[in-house]
């Protein structure tokens, strides 16, 4: 197990690196220069623009600036915004839980809807209920979530009324981050119809967010049952009588469960791309929405430090699925 | 740990007292989230919305609703004969707000006032360089470090600023958001602890509203503050929620989440009217979107080849299709709002047969161009790729063959400065501080070509005009220059002047005692909501 | 997994019109996916047709005509369907026009991605060693960002537009193929009929290439499916971002993006084009699962 670990851990620093030389190459191309758009339509001064070049560090030689840049890396500074002038990681801590938070939800969403689904249809192979649930996740599969949303809202919000618009909680509430995590916030804060609002304004994004990782996880539980029912050992189980609830919860649905898992961590990277999405539709304050502000702002320094951490975060979950997934599996031995 | 506790603490008060009392909240629902809390480093209306005009005040303020200057933290001033010296006197009495991170010991005087001129100017001041790539943009680009020769303290309430050159526009420019001013007293805690970026985040100033939180992107909060020498003010808090979107804004408004928001969807504008429960405020904004020809590219450096193309395009279609009516079309290049506007000045009608004609004349065929349109969406042009479009099809009228091109917004910016920039560049111009110069002389001079003069347009005559203007202090002659100016710049037809916007104010019915500002700021001052 | 043959083959009977009558038997037994390729056969006429059967120009204006809701509501006009948009262009019109822009899109996308990938696999399959690890780091590389934001930060380092956002999409979509047909490859390698055409005298590239590859096709094709609607999929997210397409072009994305300011006001300018999205990857996404139902032994015996 240890072997297994320290040799992904091998693998893993040097993608890190070079997520850091792309992240950082990346930047230095983009067109446009951030420091002529401080001042938007009014024009700066050569002379300025230079002064200003030199004091962000833009003109010193790529590698001195690469070099330095990942030695403030190992040391927890990520540099500073060039739009807010805070520091990149401060900003990353303070949007994270919001995103965290709405990430959550929408895999719960789609692990208590999405696997019973696809235990269900594979049971009833070929039913009228399997061809429903099949249908209906390819069509969350193939859904384009940006409008998803909107036709959410125009809806929910718009005609019917029933949840708001956007935003995290009603302004009417009013706490202290302690966790960051609005859910748990609007409970602590003992003001009564907090975490009612909290909640309301966590439905429709979920929702969204968790489409096409609950259309996923759909299909891969179905399929996955399918497979471990053929199996001898399930037919066996039948065949001594065990009833189909008993064969089911205790023979299939562990050895099933193990690519379910697999595909559960898969959908971090699915879930970020699609908070992208989801946070601009919803005004929804996490670091998906502060990626695409921060690309139309041209704010280099957040573009990189964010893709650093946001693909940091996606290579350690991905270690812990594998981690998981030895745990679970007998048949893996390392 | 000991900082989390006091916040919660103040905020539990804060919650508490709000509880207690009926507690007026005012929602503010903005467009952007602010850049950061010192306005001096910022440029964005956004971030002075949210900094300038709720916890700062300036030496002189712009009267609400107007672009005239009335005296702020200054009560009176004198300028020397000459146009060089300007003795400020400072109000008494002026408290700085007192908050859970800052308890003023003393109040305003001639330090705070020099401090918050010379960061800006001085670069081996200690907190010219505060934070990382602290730039002090307005400042610069108002001219400032060249302009003012030294700013000292005569005594605590007394101030001198010397100008190396008679500036006309200095008064309006004093009265901007940049020039807020700072407590001195607050640096000097901040820079003892060790936590200068406090003062970009956790500001703390003279103004009707003190800050309490900021939630980043998404909540501000400020209360009242009690000691404001202008008098309490009659909401007890102000909230700035911040919403990107502008359906989302509307749609907020109408569920009651939100008072007041700027910058309403065109389209909306209709239905806000008609809605029972919100009143819509508007004004001409001080802009204005223009079309500018490259003058020294070949065939536009033909007067009559500009004059063509200036009238066939039908502003009207543009003022429909873009602003749905909430817009004007314009013939100057600065905006009916701002004095000196000379209204005699007729525009060139709209009349496609004719253009056809003036271009033949002109001996130019089968003319084809670029033009360029804006990938943003500004107050002054909501939506440029559509009014590139329209003029697209109005010059296939006229046998001119339109290619309609984009860049990335820095980019645009900064291609579109190019002196030999191939095509005519829709872009525009908000106004800063109301003085005609910050349009004629800025986008028109001829020091700007090669710059902000996206025309790349010197003429003489009209050059001689501004400049004289800028330096002149009596402001009936100066509104004669401009008069003039004007008329040169129709002659000359150097930009097709497409609009000026409205701008156009939706709030709930029961907001009181808001002013428009022309110069396009949220400032909320004086705001009540009554039932 | 015992009998791999039969994905590369269906190729025990040489013959082409017997496999594709096998193929024909298993895909048409999954009624969706008829379903899907018949919708999909329509798009691709409409697209082909698409300046003859459009009611007028994608980006023709019509000025008295704007926001004109569809047909059969109140106040629409038989002349424009499903209604027009902010500047008075007929919905359907550029509806039928975007249609050829999504699926001109999947073509180039993964064709792109399709082409990379499976040169840079084999490559990377059939060396082994150090080329195989550099290559395979570098596509972990790739896998570690979140698709949409590595494209979408792509596409901001290009420039905004049509082609770069395909650029950026097909990259981001490569190492799928680039893993598939590397795992193909290292298990076609040590089969018989490839070592026996090693003795036999074959070079690398014809062994690469003409030998190890078509038996590698079967999920290539499958993973091409899913690419091509992962393509129309993001570049009408990054249409609705403002970094894909731009306007005036009727992608179905921008022109998203275009009616979002009309969300509460004109339903129709926001409705119709994802659901043209919606149908179009639906489809694709029912023919890719009869193709992999079709192609998979795995399946096929189950």
């Amino acid at each position: 197990m240890l072997r297994f670990f320290l040799g992904r851990l091998a693998v893993l620093i040097p993608t890190f690196l070079g997520v850091s030389i792309i992240a950082f190459s990346f930047i230095r191309l983009l067109p446009g220069d951030p420091v002529a758009l401080l001042s938007g339509e009014r024009v700066m001064s050569p002379e300025r623009h230079a002064e200003i070049m030199h004091q962000l560090g833009f003109d010193r030689p790529l590698p001195i600036q690469y070099l330095d840049y990942i030695g403030g890396v190992l040391t927890g500074d990520f540099g500073t915004s060039i739009v807010t002038k805070r520091p990149i990681l401060d900003q990353f801590f303070s949007l994270f839980p919001a995103t965290l938070e709405l990430s959550f939800c929408a895999i719960v969403i789609a692990v208590v809807i999405g696997i019973p689904a696809g235990i269900f249809a594979a049971m009833k192979r070929g039913s009228f209920f399997d061809q429903s649930v099949m249908g209906v996740a390819l069509v969350g599969y193939s859904m384009p979530i940006f409008w998803w949303g909107l036709l959410l809202i125009i809806l929910f919000a718009g005609i019917l009324q029933w949840t708001p618009v956007s935003g995290r909680i009603s302004l009417m509430y009013f706490f202290p981050p302690v966790t960051g995590f609005m859910l748990i916030d609007s409970l602590l804060s003992g003001q009564s119809g907090a975490f009612k609002s909290a909640v309301s304004h966590l439905i429709l994004p979920s929702i969204v967010l968790s489409t096409i990782p609950l259309a996923v996880i759909a299909r891969q539980t179905r399929s996955a049952m399918l497979e471990v029912l053929g199996e001898d050992y399930v037919r066996t189980a039948r065949a001594k009588g065990l009833s189909t609830f008993r064969v089911i919860g205790i023979h299939s649905l562990r050895n099933a469960m193990i690519p379910v898992i697999t595909t559960i961590g898969l959908q971090v990277g699915v879930l970020m791309a699609g908070a992208i999405l989801t946070e601009t539709i919803f005004s929804w304050p996490g670091i998906g929405k502060w990626m695409v502000d921060s690309v139309f702002r041209r704010d280099y320094a957040v573009i990189q430090g964010g893709l650093l951490l946001i693909a940091g975060i996606i290579m350690v979950v991905n270690l812990v699925v594998d981690l998981l997934y030895g745990l679970i599996n007998p048949r893996i031995r390392y | 740990m000991t900082k989390k506790l006091t916040i919660a603490a103040a905020l539990l008060a804060a919650t508490v007292m709000g509880g207690a009392a009926n507690a007026k909240t005012f929602v503010y629902c903005s467009e952007g989230s602010p850049e950061g809390f010192d306005p001096g480093m910022y440029t964005a209306g956004t971030t002075f919305d949210a900094a300038a005009h709720t916890v700062y005040n300036r030496l002189l303020e712009f009267k609400p609703g107007t672009t005239e200057t009335e005296p702020g933290l200054a009560e009176s001033w004198e300028i020397s004969d000459d146009g060089l010296e300007y003795t400020f006197k400072l109000r008494q009495g002026v408290k700085f707000q007192t908050t859970e991170f800052f308890t003023p010991s003393r109040d305003l005087n001639a330090d705070d006032v020099v401090f918050s001129f010379d960061r800006q100017l001085n670069t081996n001041n200690p907190w010219n360089q505060y934070v990382a790539g602290a730039s002090w943009e307005y400042a610069n680009g108002m001219g400032f470090p060249t302009l003012i020769k030294s700013v000292e303290k005569v005594d605590d309430s007394t101030v001198k600023v010397t100008l190396n050159q008679p500036e006309a526009p200095f008064l309006a420019n004093l009265a901007m958001p940049f020039m807020s001013i700072v407590s001195k007293e607050y640096a000097d805690k901040l820079e003892a602890e060790g936590k200068k970026e406090q003062m970009n985040q956790m500001p703390v100033g003279t103004g009707p509203f003190a800050f309490v939180a900021y939630q980043q992107d998404a909540v501000i909060r400020y209360k009242a503050n009690p000691d404001y020498w202008g008098g309490k003010q009659k909401i007890d808090d102000l909230v700035f929620a911040i919403t990107t979107d502008a359906a989302v804004r509307y749609q907020k408004l109408k569920a009651g989440e939100c008072h007041l928001m700027p910058f309403p969807n065109a389209a909306d504008v209709e239905a806000m009217k008609a809605d029972p429960n919100l009143k819509v405020m508007e004004q001409e904004g001080l802009n204005i979107a223009y079309l500018a020809y490259n003058t020294t590219q070949a065939p536009f450096d033909k007067v009559e080849v500009r004059k063509a193309l200036n009238m066939a395009i039908n502003k009207k279609a543009i003022v429909d299709a873009v602003f749905q009516g909430a817009a004007t079309e314009a013939k100057n290049p600065i905006p009916p709002t701002m004095w000196s506007y000379n209204d005699a000045i007729q525009d060139d009608a709209y009349d496609p047969d004719a253009a056809k004609k003036m271009l033949e004349d002109a001996g130019v065929k089968d003319l084809s161009m670029k033009v360029w349109a804006m990938p943003v969406s500004r107050p002054y042009m909501l939506n440029a790729r559509r009014a590139a479009e329209l003029i697209q099809s109005d010059f296939a009228k006229i046998g001119v063959k339109v290619e309609v091109v984009s860049y990335e917004w820095a980019e645009y910016l900064d291609r579109s400065k190019a002196k030999d920039r191939d095509g005519a560049v829709i872009l525009g111009w908000t106004g800063d501080n109301g003085d005609p110069d910050n349009f004629l002389h800025t986008l028109l001079g001829c020091d700007a070509v090669g710059g902000n003069n996206r025309a790349q347009w010197c003429n003489e005559e009209f050059n001689d005009l501004v400049v004289k203007a800028k330096a002149t202090t009596d402001q009936a002659e100066r509104t004669k220059l401009y008069e003039q100016a004007q008329e040169v710049f129709k002659r000359e037809a150097p930009w097709a002047t497409l609009d000026h916007s409205l701008s156009v104010v939706p709030m709930r019915k029961e907001v009181e005692g808001f002013h428009q500002s022309p110069l396009g700021d949220f400032a909320f001052e004086g705001v009540d909501l009554v039932e | 997994m015992t009998d791999t043959a039969t994905v590369a083959g269906i190729g025990t009977d040489p013959s082409l019109k017997a496999r594709f009558t096998e193929f024909w038997f298993y895909f048409s037994e999954n009624r969706g996916a008829v379903i899907g390729l018949w919708v999909f056969i329509a798009l691709v006429i409409v697209a082909l047709l698409a300046p003859w059967i459009a009611p007028h120009g994608p980006a023709a204006q019509f000025r008295d005509a704007v926001l004109v809701p569809p047909a059969w509501e109140e106040g629409g006009r038989q002349a424009f369907l499903l209604g027009t948009d902010a500047v008075g262009r007929d919905i359907l019109s550029r509806l039928i026009h975007g249609t050829r822009y999504s699926l001109f899109i999947g073509t180039i996308v993964t064709t792109l991605a399709l082409v990379g990938g499976i040169i840079i696999g084999v490559i990377a399959g059939y060396f082994r060693g150090w080329v195989d690890t550099v290559i395979m780091r570098v596509m972990d590389i790739i896998l570690a960002f979140p698709s949409l934001l590595l494209a979408l930060v792509l596409v901001a380092v290009l420039g905004p537009g049509l082609t770069n956002a395909m650029i950026a999409i097909a990259l981001v979509l490569q190492p799928h193929f680039v893993r598939l047909t590397r795992a193909a490859v290292m298990a076609e390698k040590s089969r018989d009929y490839v070592v026996a055409a090693k003795v036999a005298g074959a070079g690398h590239l014809r062994l690469m290439f003409k030998t190890i590859l078509p038996n590698c096709l079967a999920p290539l094709i499958v993973q091409g499916t899913l690419s091509f609607s992962n393509a129309i999929l993001d570049a009408a997210a990054l249409g609705f971002l403002g970094m894909g397409a731009q306007p005036p072009t009727p992608e179905w994305g921008t022109m998203l993006a275009e009616a979002r300011e009309f969300i509460l006001r004109a339903w129709w300018v926001v409705t119709f084009p994802g659901l043209a999205i919606l149908v179009t990857v639906l489809a694709i996404n029912l023919v890719g699962d009869g193709l992999r139902d079709a192609l998979d032994p795995k399946l096929k015996r189950s």
